[in-house]
């Protein structure tokens, strides 16, 4: 893989101007330790970004922080221009092992799940509803599966019911927490090419994301992250041997080649694979 | 042949106990769908106990009238089960250690208050391992109003508790009322423990709670299938109990917990030798 053959584009379809989400001065503490300090940035609409940075980095903590779900110490975060996001606006995938693939429920049940807020209380699902299920189950390749249990499904397709759920509750920003923990290369591949249809919805999509490679090819920019933002620029300018020291420090492998290329590999968490950019 | 069907029925109080059985039967295999996949089966075993202080401080105000024992049972059940959140949550302790303190604690009270009264022994002890043969008709009517309102309250909501019970993340983002939920599910969970501990008592209310959800859960594969086909396995096991303790004369709250168990048995039997052959 060399940096020319990169396609990054950073202009979509969906509006430019406006902010999906805007950070500023943030900071969270555990008790006594930063999870985040100070960290700033403008996150444009309808863009796809990974958050990359070793454990421990924070990825976690800030796509929690964006969802609503963790409180921030210090700072200030904008979804959309309000401060506490609207019901539905945001859908956040969970990590695979979070979810019980036990539980009784069909694969369209968990994609009408997305709806409950819209159909609102003592209401029954109307015809709309289900329609967009059954579209939300057609755009990631499921509708064939949409009376399974959800254990029966591959880890690729356990992962894709849950973009399709987000698609059902029409949310405009995606969250995903290492939605390729565990999966092999074809259903990594099936994710992205679902990410990519996405793009035509006009959903902003958060990716904590371990693969430099993967964040490199398949995102209109990355945020590199180690407590503090590090950068956040399309991976070609991000990626600077300077960056990459700064956000894995000793668990880094950096290899500069004769024709400017550089093979890092984040040695910390990831299988022995060289992530080459 | 028909006669064995037949003849116990000839006792009124077969009859209602049979009724009851049915009855909390089903109330409690729906209410118990939440406890299994949340979880909860410790916290159900605890509730069950902790209404025995309720029940012995009834017993002190009110003497031996079941309908205000019922209230004193529900009110103390309620009690605990928001004083294990409040306990968690104040000393910052996981939630199971928690139980297990209010628990104990309940639990002792009820026999410290009991240990008060003399010639107790024998009514309380229908509270402790059930009485379904000793079931009114207005105790009838009470369980049937009380579980009516619990399955009025699942239907409802639904949707909800089920989002709730899968993934209280989404739950979050929806901007759910999620504690709300959480204490109307508490509150039916009293409800049905409080209404199963005239059947089968305060130390086999759990069993009556997870054993059907837990076999149903063997060959369902959607929520309301669980619920359906765990309340029909709960009457079953009502209905088997009832009989083997009249032809057995073994203790009807025991003879029922025990048919469920063995349908469990069967079933988990038959879903091993279907999965070996298929």
């Amino acid at each position: 893989m060399s940096v020319p053959s990169l396609t990054v584009s950073t202009t979509t379809a969906a509006a430019t101007t406006a902010i999906a989400v805007a950070i500023r001065h943030l900071t969270v503490r555990y008790r006594q330790i930063e999870a985040l300090s100070d960290v700033s940035v403008d996150i444009q609409a309808g863009e796809q970004i990974a958050i990359v940075g070793p454990n421990g980095a924070g990825k976690s903590t800030l796509l929690k922080v964006i969802a609503g779900l963790q409180p921030i110490t210090a700072g200030e975060v904008r979804i959309f221009g309000v401060e506490r996001a609207e019901p539905n606006m945001i859908a956040y995938v969970p990590q695979r092992l979070q979810v019980d693939w036990r539980f009784p429920v069909s694969v369209s049940d968990v994609v009408l799940m997305g709806r409950v807020g819209r159909i609102g209380l003592l209401r029954r699902p109307s015809r709309h509803d289900r329609l967009l299920v059954q579209r939300a189950l057609e755009r990631v390749g499921l509708a064939a599966f949409a009376n399974r249990q959800i254990g029966q499904l591959s880890g690729g397709q356990q992962q894709r019911v849950f973009l399709a759920r987000a698609l059902a509750q029409e949310a405009r920003l995606l969250l995903m927490d290492e939605p390729l923990v565990g999966l092999d290369i074809p259903s990594q591949d099936e994710i992205f090419r679902t990410l990519v249809a996405l793009r035509a919805e006009g959903v902003t999509i958060l990716t904590a994301l371990h693969d430099l490679q993967q964040a490199a090819r398949y995102f209109d920019r990355v945020m590199l992250l180690n407590r503090r933002l590090i950068a956040y620029a399309p991976a070609r300018e991000a990626f600077t041997a300077a960056n990459l020291v700064a956000t894995y420090g000793g668990h880094l492998h950096l290899q500069s080649s004769g024709d400017g290329l550089l093979t890092v590999a984040d040695t910390c968490c990831n299988p022995p694979l060289d992530d080459t950019v | 042949m028909i006669e064995v069907v037949t003849t116990p029925l000839a006792y009124p109080f077969m009859q209602r106990g049979l009724i009851a059985a049915l009855l909390v039967g089903v109330v409690c295999a729906v209410v118990g769908v939440y406890v299994v996949l949340r979880g909860m089966a410790f916290l159900g075993d605890a509730l069950a106990h902790t209404i025995l202080p309720g029940i012995a401080i009834g017993y002190l105000v009110n003497g031996a009238n079941r309908g205000a024992l019922f209230w004193w049972a529900l009110g103390a059940a309620l009690v605990s089960s928001f004083s294990i959140g409040a306990v968690s949550r104040a000393a910052r302790m996981r939630e199971d250690t928690a139980i297990g303190i209010v628990f104990a604690a309940m639990f002792a009270l009820g026999v410290a208050l009991i240990s008060t009264v003399r010639n107790s022994a024998v009514d309380l002890s229908h509270f402790l391992f059930g009485n379904i043969l000793g079931v009114s008709e207005s105790d009838l009517w009470r369980i049937a109003a009380f579980g009516a309102a619990v399955l009025a309250v699942i239907a409802l909501f639904y949707k909800e508790l089920m989002v709730i019970t899968f993934d209280p993340v989404l739950a979050a983002t929806l901007r759910l009322p999620v504690r709300f939920f959480d204490f109307l599910l508490l509150t039916m969970l009293a409800v049905a423990i409080v209404v199963a501990i005239q059947t089968v008592g305060v130390a086999l209310t759990l069993a009556i709670l997870v054993t059907p959800p837990a076999t149903a859960a063997f060959f369902t594969y959607r929520m309301h299938t669980m619920m359906i086909a765990a309340a029909i396995l709960a009457m079953l096991a009502g209905v088997v109990g009832l009989y083997a303790s009249y032809y057995l004369s073994i203790a009807s709250g025991a003879a029922i917990v025990l048919a469920s168990t063995l349908i469990f048995a069967l079933v988990w039997a038959g879903s091993h030798l279907r999965r070996r052959s298929g």
